[in-house]
């Protein structure tokens, strides 16, 4: 079986800066991978580099084998990968139902067409309104998305990614902002919404990743230092002593 | 499972919302359009509507690029004047008769072949202005132009110089029984097309293509996360506004039965621009408000002062600062006040509103008027209702000063009690 993604060597700078120093990751089909790490590791450009944002200066990204590396994030996308970001990252002016619509719109074969009715696409009002239902946000469908609480916005940001069907997903530290109680209904969507599919989460929050993860990989200085399970990961001395320090107790 | 599956029809406008909301408006709009001629307008005012009708394809089609896709246009009325000039071209081939395809041709579908010039035009220059978005693209906009204006004095086979291309819109055959000869027969051609625009662009916002266009202006970073390409989504879009001027350009074409180089130069760039953003670019709608006061003022108010220009510009200043939602936003703003506010209060703070606006405007024409005049240097006097005002009467200055200090002040105040912090 083809791993999901497989990441060899990979590098990535900004003239002098290299942010990402030759990243060894392998990721089987299926699994949910946290990747953890202080900040300025890397973590989200190595998340621009993977979807495609940015184009490695060297080294090389699979998606279910096939090369994506420098591919535009389009092309990518429509390989089955798919991407949130640490900023909402919606349509503002569109109401949250036409959010998702879009979000649903290639996976359902419309491409650019302009001879179609949208409204009269009975697959497309119903792909859009599961994925609004499957992310609670199926009571809020017709507001405007910029009016929505930073908490739905989110959820939003999630059900924008997932909407297209993608087997790979990526989200980009997805309870950033959040309250306890908004955390645990966001992790509760996130493993509705990934099951059975492959979830690379940047988190922050411990507790989340050492909840979610199958696998954990801890990014420092653009290397990744280590992988391994959670239990792994907490009892890793080198972890503990670069990034976690006492974290990881409190988070078990 | 099965209780939770959800009835999908539930999220879409009701049958009912969708009629009011999309079919009634157009329809009134059709009706309307119908029942003008049994009013018995005349001719003058017939001439006028022939020009509201093209100006309203024209704004509308140029609001696909900037209200529904984010991009700044300044350089429309190429696309305007090139379907144009294909369209009197055709007008000439029709009226030569030598080719049996063009001898059939009815000038009735003139502004077919303007849709198919203007769409030719942008699929051209769009390939590589679509390459950019904001600020490059509204300059390349703007060199394209330039560009073109320059060439219409060059290539003279096409351009027709500073003379132009004309044509003779009473040949070939006839549609519907009109001869296209006197100005009533052109209205229903025009009514025709204007009604036919305001769908097919309607239609346009409503299908996969239109709603990535307005997700391509809200955000094009997440457009390529969603697996489309924005530049692919800008250039159909430019294309389609290109082909909807190039029709409003086939409707002129008929309607003057000339074309000349001006008609791709920076002015009716200029004045589609604003006549879209007056109207309000955030609704399919405000585009033809926007033509029709704006079309309304360009011919009528120019009988009356020779500033109307300057007027224009001070309503274009207005509305982008004060109500960037347009004419558009200012109407739906009042129905949704109406409905939702205390009558009374509502109805104190228009009355209030109107009263400001009305005297700051009176100070600002007479100030305008009396200027204009002295500076004309042909002694001639602004004379409203009996008064005498010239250059040196203090009353002038009185008139002037004295209403848009009030004008300001109730605005002004009228703001603060609105927004008390």
């Amino acid at each position: 079986m083809t791993n999901a993604l497989e990441i060899t060597d990979l590098r990535k700078s900004f003239g002098p800066a290299q942010i990402i120093n030759g990243v060894n990751l392998t990721i089987p089909r299926g699994e949910r991978h946290a990747v953890i790490g202080p900040n300025g590791a890397g973590k989200s450009t190595l998340f621009n580099l993977v979807s495609g944002l940015f184009a490695p200066s060297s080294g090389s990204v699979r998606l279910n084998g096939e090369e994506i590396g420098g591919m535009k994030p389009f092309l990518i996308n429509r390989r089955g990968l798919s991407r949130s970001f640490q900023v909402s990252n919606i349509f503002a002016k569109m109401t949250v139902r036409e959010n998702v619509r879009c979000g649903v719109l290639h996976s359902l074969g419309q491409g650019y067409s302009f001879w179609r009715n949208i409204g009269s696409q009975r697959d497309v009002q119903e792909k859009t309104s599961a994925v609004l239902e499957h992310c609670g946000l199926i009571d809020k469908a017709n507001t405007p998305a910029a009016l929505l609480p930073y908490a739905d916005q989110r959820a939003l940001e999630i059900a924008i990614t997932i909407a297209g069907g993608a087997e790979v997903i990526l989200l980009d530290e997805p309870t950033a902002g959040m309250s306890h109680s908004e955390t645990d209904r966001a992790v509760a969507l996130i493993e509705k919404a990934t099951e059975g599919k492959t979830l690379i989460i940047v988190e922050h929050d411990m507790g989340v990743v050492f909840n979610l993860a199958d696998r954990i990989s801890v990014l420092v200085y653009g290397e990744i230092v280590a992988t391994g399970t959670p239990e792994q990961i907490r009892n890793d001395p080198k972890v503990r002593e670069a990034y976690l320090g006492e974290d990881v107790e409190d988070a078990a | 499972m099965t209780d939770m599956t959800q009835d999908y029809a539930d999220l879409a406008p009701s049958a009912s919302a969708k009629f009011y909301g999309r079919i009634l408006p157009i329809l009134l709009f059709a009706l309307l359009v119908v029942v003008i001629p049994f009013l018995g307008p005349s001719r003058t005012m017939y001439s006028l509507l022939n020009v509201m009708a093209i100006n309203i394809v024209f704004a509308l089609s140029y609001n696909m690029l900037l209200g529904r896709c984010g991009l700044l246009s300044f350089g429309h009325a190429v696309y305007y004047g090139l379907g144009g000039y294909c369209a009197v071209h055709a007008m000439t081939f029709i009226e030569a008769g030598t080719s049996p395809f063009w001898a059939n041709f009815p000038v009735f579908g003139l502004p077919l072949v303007g849709f198919a010039g203007g769409a030719l035009a942008g699929a051209i220059i769009g390939w590589p202005s679509c390459r950019r978005a904001g600020t490059p693209f509204a300059m390349i906009s703007l060199g394209v132009a330039e560009l073109i204006a320059a060439a219409g004095f060059m290539f003279l086979s096409f351009f027709g110089g500073e003379m132009g291309v004309s044509g003779d819109r009473m040949n070939g055959p006839q549609l519907f029984g009109l001869s296209m000869g006197p100005v009533e027969d052109v209205y229903w051609f025009m009514a025709f097309w204007v009604v036919a625009g305001l769908l097919g662009m309607y239609a346009f916002t409503r299908t996969p293509l239109g709603k990535l266009s307005e997700a391509t202006r809200d955000n094009p970073q997440r457009v390529q996360f969603i697996g489309y390409d924005p530049t692919r989504v800008r250039y159909l879009v430019f294309i389609a506004a290109g082909a909807f001027a190039g029709m409003a350009g086939g409707m002129s074409a008929v309607n003057y039965e000339i074309f000349t180089p001006e008609a791709v130069s920076l002015i009716p760039s200029g004045f589609v621009l604003i006549m879209a953003y007056v109207g309000g670019i955030g609704y399919f709608v405000g585009p033809v408000l926007g033509a029709v006061l704006l079309t309304f003022m360009q011919s009528m108010l120019s009988d009356y002062t020779e500033a109307w220009l300057l007027y224009l510009g001070v309503l274009f200043i207005s509305i982008v600062m004060f109500a960037p939602g347009g004419l558009a936003g200012i109407v739906f703003g009042l129905a949704h006040t109406a409905r939702h506010g205390e009558t009374g209060t509502v109805l104190k703070r228009w009355g209030g509103q109107a009263a400001g606006i009305g005297l700051a405007l009176a100070g600002l024409i007479v100030l305008v008027e009396v200027s204009t005049r002295w500076s004309n240097g042909y002694g001639e006097v602004f004379e409203p209702f009996g008064l005498h005002l010239t250059f040196t009467n203090p009353l002038t200055w009185v008139l002037i000063v004295v209403p848009f200090a009030a004008g300001v002040a109730i605005l002004r105040r009228l703001s603060r009690e609105e927004d008390p912090a």
